[in-house]
């Protein structure tokens, strides 16, 4: 498999897992583990920045996992810079996961304020990875600000509806000139291994792992399908049937 | 620049895997979506000839799908035959003794009249031979003040420019620019153009790269068939068209492929493409990229271009003269290229209604430049 790389650094495995939801942190930890994962991402406001042996911080820390400290909660740009500010003083690390949904009901993202922030930030010498909409033409505005990755949504967050957006993320996929990373929806393996199949660069799952009946092995179906998926787009899908015609009413011209 | 990128990909080592394309090979691209560059290759290889049915079937649904049944027109206007090169194969290297002609502002706008006579062109080609001293960015400025009162679409085709060139050209009117690379057969390039600045392949081909940063909105690549192995080239090209869209992603694009015939002048194109060749690979071109815009120019016979208005072109000339002031001042002058389509502009529109497809004269206003 191709390597992945994200802000100078390289990742084996494409999967990219969440931490919210689980029914404990010892839980969170050992589905951690099993999905093979090196980028965890870790909501800002669940962290308590005053206890370094914050018990969350304890179950993830790992010299193979990357940090990815998200900005869940702000509703604008302002709000985001500040709490990547914080991220970065807490975590020691420059990557950010952008993430501003003022709308409380669906998490939608913002668009306006994700490119704004996302300016800012790449100026201030983040490693941006922006949550946002399928929606290709905000994938370019965003690259062309300096994002690291992008990361359109599937379907809306925790829905578990697999990739709603399918049309839109194919013209992200052949358009981007960065790491394409579905977020958001994806709810089960198959639908992971079908993001990978079409040429994602990664994906990233939380909710369908945390509330999985079991959410160890469903890391280990993620990490699976995510390999999977990978091998077969690296490999070259085959085709779908094409039917045979015997004449050739539209070429007949050329004989 | 497009030019580091290229660099990746050698020449031989293309060909031989455009050969080696098996029928498996082909069938995968056609049931693709989207096709990858090799998916390309696989249907410009000798073993999609046996596909031509489906490929015409496929090319002209996206055709369709994209652009309706419709068929832009476009006509060029040659205003200076002056040039400092000499490639091989063209009616203006500077060693051919012909009388060289650069029109003066009154001689351009009295083109623009005799066009305008000639049918409704909006979409006018300015077309200069590359002298940047006689006929430099000056100049091209100024023609393009000219014709803007008579066309709402400009595009030129003069030699390449730098980024602020066509930058100042886009702020003056300009619409779009074309650019043949003609061969992105790197090693053999120079063979074919030894002196003056078309000798410099990088500057050449990077020249897309700077009209993509001017913002300039259409950019036209051309592969001059004749050359090299058209599989190979034409496959550069559908490389350097895929590596620009992802760079210059609010351009629009077009690709035309004018083929030599052995019979036009003192040379001798090195591989003759057949009429058979030449619809595989445009229906490549449209299955491979379906919003690209493909033009066929009067070089090609009015039974041909009937045809592929319906299977995957979309943009075509009429009427052309090409040689300057051919429409009124020296209707008699040497012509670039042999015109193989000779029919007026209102014949080439009945013909393609004919064929059940809308003459599209004007598809831009330029209220919106």
């Amino acid at each position: 498999m191709n390597e992945l790389i994200i802000g100078g650094r390289t990742f084996h495995s494409r999967l990219f897992v969440g931490t919210g939801k689980f029914s404990s942190n010892e839980l969170m930890s050992r589905a951690i583990k099993a999905s093979g994962t090196e980028m965890v991402t870790i909501a800002m406001k669940r962290i308590d920045m005053e206890n370094p042996q914050d018990d969350m911080l304890v179950h993830i820390r790992r010299p193979e996992i990357q940090l990815l400290p998200n900005t869940s909660g702000v509703r604008d740009a302002d709000e985001a810079v500040l709490a990547a500010q914080l991220a970065r003083e807490a975590f020691g690390t420059n990557f950010i996961k952008l993430e501003i949904h003022p709308d409380p009901k669906y998490l939608l993202p913002d668009p306006v304020e994700t490119l704004h922030a996302t300016e800012r930030l790449v100026k201030m010498g983040f490693v941006v990875l922006p949550y946002i909409q399928a929606d290709p033409v905000l994938c370019k505005r965003l690259e062309e600000a300096g994002a690291a990755t992008v990361m359109p949504l599937a379907a809306p967050i925790g829905t578990n509806k697999g990739l709603v957006t399918r049309e839109l993320l194919g013209i992200i996929i052949e358009q981007s000139n960065v790491p394409v990373v579905v977020d958001a929806g994806l709810g089960a393996p198959s639908h992971a291994a079908e993001a990978m199949e079409m040429g994602a660069d990664a994906v990233l799952v939380n909710t369908a792992i945390a509330v999985a009946g079991d959410p160890v092995r469903m890391a280990a179906a993620f990490a699976q399908a995510v390999v999977a998926g990978r091998e077969a787009y690296e490999a070259g899908l085959g085709a779908q049937a094409q039917c045979a015609e015997a004449s050739s009413p539209l070429t007949s011209f050329l004989d | 620049m497009f030019s580091e990128e290229l660099e990746k990909y050698d020449w031989e080592e293309t060909s031989r895997k455009i050969r080696e394309k098996r029928p498996a090979d082909v069938e995968r691209a056609l049931g693709r979506e989207r096709l990858t560059l090799d998916d390309f290759m696989a249907l410009v290889s000798p073993a999609a000839a046996a596909y031509l049915e489906p490929m015409a079937r496929l090319s002209r649904r996206y055709t369709q799908e994209r652009f309706g049944k419709t068929i832009s027109m476009y006509i060029p206007m040659y205003i200076t035959n002056s040039c400092t090169n000499s490639c091989v194969y063209c009616g203006f290297n500077r060693h051919n003794a012909i009388p060289r002609v650069i029109l003066t502002p009154e001689q351009i706008e009295a083109e623009c009249r005799a066009i305008r006579q000639l049918g409704p062109f909006e979409n006018l080609l300015l077309v200069t031979g590359e002298n940047p001293r006689d006929a430099g960015v000056d100049y091209i400025e100024q023609a393009l003040h000219i014709c803007r009162p008579y066309f709402n679409n400009l595009t030129i085709e003069v030699m390449p420019l730098a980024s602020e060139e066509y930058a100042r050209l886009t702020r003056s009117g300009l619409n779009g620019v074309v650019c043949f690379q003609e061969t992105y057969n790197r090693a053999n390039y120079k063979r074919y153009h030894p002196a003056g600045m078309k000798s410099r392949f990088e500057w050449r081909v990077n020249g897309f790269d700077r009209m993509g940063q001017a913002g300039v909105h259409k950019i036209g690549m051309g592969v001059l068939i004749g050359l090299e192995e058209w599989r190979t080239d034409v496959t550069m090209m559908a490389l350097h068209l895929q590596y620009l869209r992802k760079h210059y992603w609010k351009t629009r694009y077009s690709v035309n492929f004018p083929r030599m015939r052995p019979s036009e002048g003192h040379f001798q194109p090195n591989v003759v493409m057949s009429d058979r060749e030449l619809a595989q690979l445009t229906f490549a071109f449209r299955i491979f990229d379906h919003d690209v815009d493909i033009s066929f120019s009067t070089r090609e016979n009015p039974r041909f271009r009937n045809h592929i208005a319906t299977l995957g072109a979309t943009s075509m000339s009429a009427g052309s003269k090409t040689d300057p002031g051919g429409y009124v001042t020296y209707p008699q002058s040497l012509e670039q290229f042999t015109v193989s389509d000779e029919r007026t502009p209102a014949e080439v529109e009945a013909d393609i209604r004919r064929e059940g497809y809308e003459v599209v004269w004007k598809d831009w206003d330029k209220i919106f430049d």
